[in-house]
């Protein structure tokens, strides 16, 4: 008889090997499923995941597309480890985007420094917006989850009033969308001729900030302990509150940097659609990723390519761009099935009957 | 006649047997000791009985049948009933309630009958109840008649007792005890758990000792020595002897001074104006049974709740009631709390981040950054200096043995050179052989001038470690004297709320 089991010890193999089985069970049924739309399963994977990082432009689109999934991810990090369940950096993202776009649009120009400016009033409504959950969960206990999603919300719908709105471009033929940025409020591109900009660096340095302070800071140690065992961060004197904040901030402020770099670079304008669900893409990311820094780098290249996969999956094979949702459901849900076995395993029991 | 046999019952979980091959039979109204330190597999087997738990090999005999027991309610049916440690009883219903619903609808459809039915059982044991009274407002003692009288309603022919006196004060013991001798007068066996061998010798007439899974021993207590008994239980080469010499504290370090705290948690207990003062050099123990307000206390204690006062509780003259753990850590506050895992101890963290959890302060940490070798060294001198069984440092806490988690918590905080210890029982659920040296390490830590407040149910382990002791009931802590002067008839009065005011005169006597 199959049984289910607790282990004695977490499993550290399954740890790291659930991802790793995730992503092929993924493949795997990504495969039947195309083969069942009547496409021959390996082009179409080929196609998806392959074809789209196959010369320079691919790979470089690759890095734009890490930029803010990396950046969102990384805040969130440090919010699930403390059990702090931010699920609003997709709102953070676009207050963040609105704030820095009204900055680069209506200052004046302070020449080089206007595209400071410009990140810092991205960052600092990113961080403003993630304060509203904050307030409300550690002044009213309310539970985060609830109010970041609502705060998404009604972020999305704040960026659609201003860009159908007062933020409107005259010139703009009517769309929903405002003027171009001004040219010293962007960020400039690494390689010329294409669209990967310094925010992919900048995303890396914050990589590594946070890296640091999580893996070697007290700080640190407390968001783990909070995150661990509520009762003993109380017991060690570690202030809740202080840290609820500390990570919402930094998640906040880093959502939001990801959304003024995304207008200020590929986008280079306020619209609609900025977000693209990269904040939400996120948390997918830190969960695949281990909430490891080296292994959220690589989820986010997985799910950026998942993005790009779905685009060249609709322009070559005439399938929907859906599939880049399916695809990322796909992982998530196979990674929490494989996660069950880091502290559980499966065993063939012959039961003995006992005698009667 | 046997009422029920076990024959080599087996039962395995990952990682440990349990029961391996364990054979005991109860005879028809004995009174049935079941001996052996925590981890022995006592509750293993017990869950067996009672059907929670299904053996791996084994057999069963009740009452002449071979049986498997397919649940609980099989149990019951077959009249087997079985109180266990933690009651299982909603709080906020009545005693008639509690017990209807634990009955089969026959019983519990005309609800005047089996509150008269109650009535006369409860009348008829010497355990008197209230059914109408809501479990919350009794004491544990009652609670426990209530979860005892549940099982008698049913025609009980076994009644499994799991450490049933662990919660109980001296004097509810005796009540617990004449009942239970009335019981088997009628025939009704009786299977007694505990690991305390004086009551053992004053009630049973059979004792089977267990230990890592396996008998060790089948004793008559009535002529058994207490000693024989122990070394069956803990092994021969368990030192047993403990006589610790008392000691007279030099300055004041920890006073309380008319700490009072409301609670606003419904199950939980307000304080009121409790007085006490713990010196240098002494050991203070304060005895109670759980529930009455010791969770208050220490947590007002560490700094986990705040007072309204901040001079309720001062450190070496330092008012800190309203100041956190870590400024009362500093001013050399070392604290060891009733959960081990949990609070003292984050599960799932190596022992190395768990030695930082409350060391952090002592030179571990520069400049914000965690200064991993110090943490590391910190860790193995606990590890070696306390003798905790464990892989390496780096395992994680939850994977330590009970006794050896707590002997690396109470190294954890005396390595940091503490002025105060407060301990909140030190030695619950831990071997012998790690209770008697986190014993001596108490001690020792006393001799050293340090301040020591030990918090516990265990009135051996106080009258044996405390140069001065008291007790708390209902939030309101009795006068703290010299343990030698105070009788266990005195200190289970105090444990039952009896704290005749003529007693506070002695003890500003002594301050």
């Amino acid at each position: 008889m199959l049984k289910i089991e607790k282990r004695a010890v977490d499993s550290r193999w399954m740890q790291l090997g659930s991802p790793l089985i995730a992503t092929v069970l993924t493949l795997i049924t990504g495969a039947v499923l195309f083969a069942a739309l009547g496409h021959d399963p390996f082009n179409a994977l080929y196609t998806f995941f392959v074809l789209p990082v196959s010369d320079l432009y691919g790979v470089t689109e690759l890095g734009l597309k890490v930029t803010p999934l990396l950046l969102c991810a990384m805040g969130l990090m440090l919010c699930y480890q403390a059990k702090v369940w931010n699920i609003g950096a997709e709102g953070q993202f676009v207050i963040g985007a609105l704030g820095g776009g009204i900055a680069a649009l209506y200052l004046p120009s302070l020449g080089a420094a206007s595209l400071w400016v410009t990140l810092l009033f991205g960052i600092l409504a990113g961080m403003a917006w993630s304060a509203l959950a904050a307030l409300l969960k550690t002044r009213f206990a309310a539970n985060e989850i609830l109010t970041t999603i609502m705060l998404n919300y009604i972020a999305l719908n704040l960026m659609l009033y201003a860009v159908h709105g007062p933020l409107k471009d005259p010139s703009g033929f009517n769309f929903p969308e405002s003027a171009m940025l001004p040219a010293n409020t962007m960020l400039s591109t690494l390689i010329d001729g294409y669209r990967l900009h310094v925010g992919f660096l900048i995303a890396l340095l914050a990589m590594v900030s946070v890296w640091v302070v999580s893996a070697r800071s007290m700080i640190g140690f407390q968001i783990k302990v909070l995150g661990e065992d509520e009762r003993a961060a109380a017991f060690a004197g570690f202030s809740t509150n202080k840290l609820v904040w500390y990570v919402l901030l930094i998640s906040g402020g880093l959502a939001g940097l990801a959304g003024i770099a995304e207008v200020a670079g590929p986008v280079g304008q306020l619209n609609p659609y900025v977000a693209a669900g990269y904040g939400y893409s996120a948390i997918i990311v830190v969960f695949l990723g281990r909430m490891n820094p080296v292994g959220i780098l690589i989820a986010s290249a997985l799910l950026a390519l998942t993005y790009m996969g779905g685009e060249m999956a609709q322009m070559q094979l005439g399938l929907p761009k859906s599939l880049t949702g399916l695809f990322q459901g796909m992982l998530l849900f196979f990674l929490l099935a494989c996660d069950l076995f880091i502290s559980y395993r499966v065993t063939w029991s012959q039961m003995k009957r006992v005698e009667v | 006649m046997y009422q029920i046999q076990l024959d080599s019952i087996t039962k395995a979980y990952p990682g440990c047997v349990a029961n391996n091959a364990v054979s005991l039979s109860v005879r028809e109204g004995e009174i049935h000791a079941l001996l052996g330190e925590n981890g022995a597999g006592k509750s293993t087997l017990m869950k067996i009985i009672y059907g929670v738990v299904a053996p791996d090999a084994g057999t069963m005999i009740w009452r002449g049948q071979p049986v498997t027991v397919k649940g609980p309610n099989h149990a019951r049916a077959l009249g087997i009933g079985m109180v266990f440690q933690h009651f299982s009883l909603f709080e906020t219903l009545t005693v008639l309630e509690n017990i209807a619903l634990s009955l089969p609808k026959s019983f519990s459809k005309d609800k005047d009958a089996l509150k008269q039915k109650i009535l006369d059982v409860s009348a008829k044991y010497g355990m008197l109840l209230d059914p109408d009274r809501y479990v919350h407002s009794l004491s544990i003692g009652e609670q426990q008649r209530v979860e005892i009288v549940r099982c008698l309603l049913q025609d009980v022919k076994l009644l499994i007792l799991d450490e049933p006196t662990s919660v109980l004060t001296p004097q509810e013991v005796k009540v617990l005890f004449n009942t239970l001798q009335t019981l088997a007068s009628e025939g009704c066996s009786i299977l007694f758990i505990s690991h305390k061998l004086d009551e053992v010798k004053s009630i049973c007439t059979a004792a089977t000792v267990l230990r890592g899974g396996v008998v060790t021993g089948a004793f008559d207590p009535r002529v058994t020595t207490v000693d024989e008994m122990a070394v069956a239980m803990v092994g021969a080469d368990t030192p047993l002897d403990q006589h610790y010499p008392r000691a007279t504290g030099q300055e004041v370090f920890l006073s309380l001074a008319n700490l009072s705290c409301t609670t606003y948690d419904p199950f939980g207990v307000s304080l009121s104006n409790l007085n006490c003062q713990v010196k240098a050099g002494e050991i203070v123990g304060i005895a109670g049974v759980a529930g009455n307000g010791q969770e208050e206390l220490l947590s007002l204690i560490s700094g986990e709740t705040l007072a309204d006062d901040a001079s309720m509780v001062c450190f070496d003259g330092h008012p800190v009631a309203k100041s956190g753990p870590g400024e009362r850590r500093s001013l050399g506050l070392g604290f060891v709390p009733e959960e081990r895992l949990g609070r003292g101890a984050v599960p799932d963290m190596s022992l190395a981040d768990n030695a930082l959890l409350t060391a952090s302060a002592k030179g571990l940490v520069t400049n914000g950054l965690v200064d991993n070798k110090a943490v590391k060294v910190f860790a193995k001198k606990v590890v070696d200096s306390f003798n905790v069984k464990t892989a390496s440092i780096l395992s994680q806490a939850k994977s330590l043995s009970g006794g050896n988690l707590q002997k690396f918590i109470i190294g954890r905080e005396i390595l940091q050179a503490p002025k105060l210890l407060v301990c909140s029982h030190p030695t619950w659920g831990v071997d012998i052989g790690a209770a008697i040296q986190i014993r001596h390490s108490l001690i020792a830590l006393r001799d050293q001038g340090c301040a020591v407040l030990i918090v516990s149910e265990d009135i051996d382990e106080l009258y044996a470690l405390c140069d001065r002791i008291g007790a708390i009931c209902d939030g309101k802590l009795s006068p703290i004297r010299n343990t030698d002067e105070v009788s266990l008839t005195q200190l289970g009065k105090w444990m039952a709320g009896e704290m005749t005011p003529s007693n506070e005169v002695v003890e500003t006597a002594h301050a």
